[in-house]
């Protein structure tokens, strides 16, 4: 039996084979006692403030926005120590890990900033890593397969299906039903079975806390809206775990449209998927009639993942938050405006959430405070970013 | 049996029972139903049953199987870019049910493939085509409970899954539930030849018994006939073996007679094991 809920409404649950059932138990109850052990949760506030340098700011825009009415925040998740907010969970699970006596870590990459900022985690704390990337992401996000491979960790491409995320996490999770009693499966995103999306949401919630406090400082008053990309939920979960019962916060998640939501290319699991089961948890996904999982698509690897958590599934049903989509054109163009306007290069996946951002800028007619959550940083991109652009925007 | 459903012939029960009679144990191929394509599969089936095979375990091709290794993944692939859908399989299998009135038919797939159809009516579907069991690869008896329930209305056997890891309180919650036969998994991991089985402890065979599960077959790493052997005398009631089956198909893609006569053949083998 479950000591913590495993479901949010229908969504969620444990939809994987038997076998690795008494590991997600095990791990259920370590981070049970974890959050209830001062000592781990000094050492894990500890971490995120002196090796991942915590609080991260937030910026308000200086010329971004035209609309006078309309002030947008960044959360800069994007200085994090390892470039996106991806440390932050990792720092939590990789303890849990040494709580468990496990010496070994597992994960799937998509864009390479789980694998790397895993990849930071396990060489600290002196883990084990092979992490497992699909063979396109290897290709599309190649300086993140140097960067793991510098910190340590293995990296293996996986050639079955897509090549891309989706892939990579049924690869990880086939090592990790023959490799559970000595390695942790180090899932990097709110999804998959319980009580992953559970311990995924607490190990970020402080991203939406330090929001709160810091825009009630600045502005003495929640903001209107918060912003978040969705690729699994985990940026955007610990964006919204702290102002869900906040009901004058509108909770907004934006899923990669790709080349169209009409098309077959895009990724927007909520808004164009239906109900079913995938990586262990009943949520939205996209799939054929049969129920064969469809490819997903997006310019960016790190929202290119055909499901989405099941507490974003069980958030839409309820009404609580919204989830629109944002096309890779309207992602590349804030990506840019970003750049030359602030000069802070987002993430392909954070310029989702700023490309909505900018439309409900434009659109305001009221006061409104906007606060978007900027994920990661674009170094990552910025090969992939050019050869798209060529050097149009170099002159 | 409560059930209700007046036509449904418990097949895996008279196949132990006659089993028993001989001292023998059950040998059980597992083939990916659709691989490579309609027709040879429907050929393929009828090869392992003309070999001697006790029961059948089929599979449906999924595009996301994690239990899976290397091998039933090709298999997966193999039948899904001959573009096979659910209707396919399940039409395959009329044909075969049609031929073969008495052997025991289990499917063993994916959550994702009985939900998208809907859990009443892919059962339904399942029971229509002649099939007596169902394994959900991805379904624990934590999340088993509404599978069970359609299962008992449709006259599908739920057949569960006892890993080599499981608690006294799995097993005996399998005890409570478990008809037609326990897929006894003899190690852990995915699917695949490669590793071998680990022959269970005398204890654990002992401890099914306690808690009275339904007859354990022996799965997972099962490719030569000393396993099967091996698996009968520690006390399982048979052996499955999948990707040593479905290796003699990828093998021999490109020559069907021969795959055919060599897939008979390998059962012919595995199930002259059985003889206690
Ligand atoms: C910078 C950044 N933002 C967002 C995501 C999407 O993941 P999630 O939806 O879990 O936040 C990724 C994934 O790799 C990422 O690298």
């Amino acid at each position: 039996m479950n000591h913590l809920d495993s479901k949010f409404g229908d969504y969620g649950g444990m939809y994987v084979p038997e076998l690795l059932i008494p590991a997600l138990d095990q791990l259920e109850q370590a981070f049970i006692d974890a959050q209830k052990d001062p000592d781990f949760q000094a050492e894990f506030m500890g971490l995120l403030k002196d090796y991942a340098g915590r609080p991260t700011a937030m910026t308000l825009t200086r010329n971004l926005v035209n609309n006078p009415k309309v002030k947008l925040y960044l959360k800069r998740e994007d200085l994090l120590h390892g470039g996106a907010h991806k440390t932050n969970q990792v720092l939590g699970q990789a303890l849990l890990t040494k709580r468990m006596g496990k010496t070994e870590v597992i994960a799937e990459t998509g864009a390479g900033q789980h694998g790397v900022a895993t990849a930071l985690a396990c060489a600290l704390m002196g883990l084990k890593a092979r992490i497992y990337m699909g063979a396109k992401d290897v290709e599309r996000q190649a300086p993140n397969v140097f960067r793991m491979r510098l910190m340590g960790a293995e990296v293996i491409p996986v050639h079955a299906g897509s090549g891309t995320l989706k892939d990579a996490v049924n690869e990880a999770m086939r090592d990790w039903s023959a490799s559970y009693d000595k390695a942790h499966y180090l899932l990097g995103t709110a999804a998959g079975p319980h009580p992953f999306p559970t311990i995924v949401r607490e190990f970020h919630r402080m991203i939406g806390e330090e929001t709160k406090a810091q825009i009630l400082e600045k502005e003495g008053r929640l903001p209107d809206a918060v912003v978040a990309c969705v690729g699994g939920g985990s940026n955007a979960i610990g964006m919204f775990a702290d102002f869900i019962d906040e009901p004058s916060v509108k909770l907004i998640g934006v899923e990669p449209a790709g080349k169209g939501v009409h098309t077959a290319e895009h990724g927007a699991a909520i808004g164009k998927g239906t109900k079913g089961i995938l990586h262990g948890a009943y949520s939205y996904i996209m799939q054929d009639n049969d129920g064969q999982i469809e490819e997903s698509y997006s310019v960016s690897a790190g929202l290119d993942y055909p499901a989405v958590g099941p507490q974003h599934a069980y958030l839409s049903d309820i009404g609580r938050a919204e989830y629109v989509s944002v096309t890779d054109d309207e992602a590349l163009n804030a990506f840019q405006i970003l750049s030359r306007k602030e000069g802070i290069i987002p993430a392909l996946e954070s310029s989702h959430a700023l490309a909505h951002a900018l439309n409900m800028a434009d659109e305001a007619e009221e006061e409104t405070i906007i606060v978007v959550n900027l994920s990661g940083r674009g170094d990552k991109d910025l090969a992939h970013v050019h050869s798209i652009l060529g050097d149009q925007n170099h002159d | 049996m409560t059930n209700s459903v007046a036509n449904s012939i418990d097949r895996y029960a008279k196949l132990f029972e006659q089993l028993d009679q001989k001292n023998e144990g059950a040998f059980v191929p597992f083939v990916m139903v659709g691989d490579p394509d309609i027709s040879t599969s429907v050929n393929i089936i009828n090869a392992l049953i003309s070999g001697g095979a006790d029961a059948l375990e089929l599979g449906f091709p999924y595009s996301d199987p994690i239990a899976d290794g290397p091998t039933i993944q090709q298999a997966s692939i193999r039948a899904l870019s001959n573009k096979i859908k659910t209707d396919d399989n399940f039409e395959i299998i009329r044909q075969v049910r049609a031929a073969h009135p008495n052997i025991p038919i289990g499917l063993l797939l994916y959550s994702n493939l009985v939900l998208k159809r809907g859990i009443e009516k892919f059962y339904q579907d399942a029971m229509n085509a002649g099939v007596d069991s169902i394994l959900i690869a991805d379904v624990p008896l934590r999340e088993a409970d509404r599978f069970i329930a359609v299962a008992k209305q449709t006259g599908i056997k739920q057949i569960l899954i006892a890993p080599p890891n499981a608690s006294d309180d799995t097993l005996a919650e399998i005890g409570e539930k478990s008809q037609g036969y326990t897929y006894l998994l003899g190690r852990a991991g995915v699917t695949g030849a490669e590793t071998a089985v680990t022959i269970p402890a005398s204890a654990l065979i002992d401890k099914l018994t306690q808690y009275k599960v339904a007859p354990p077959l022996l799965g997972f790493g099962i490719s030569t006939p000393a396993q099967v052997k091996d698996a009968i005398q520690s006390g399982a009631a048979g052996a499955i073996s999948g990707s040593a089956t479905v290796n003699i198909i990828a093998e021999n893609l490109s020559q069907p007679e021969i795959m055919l006569d060599k897939l008979q053949s390998f059962v012919t083998e595995m199930k002259a094991a059985t003889h206690k």
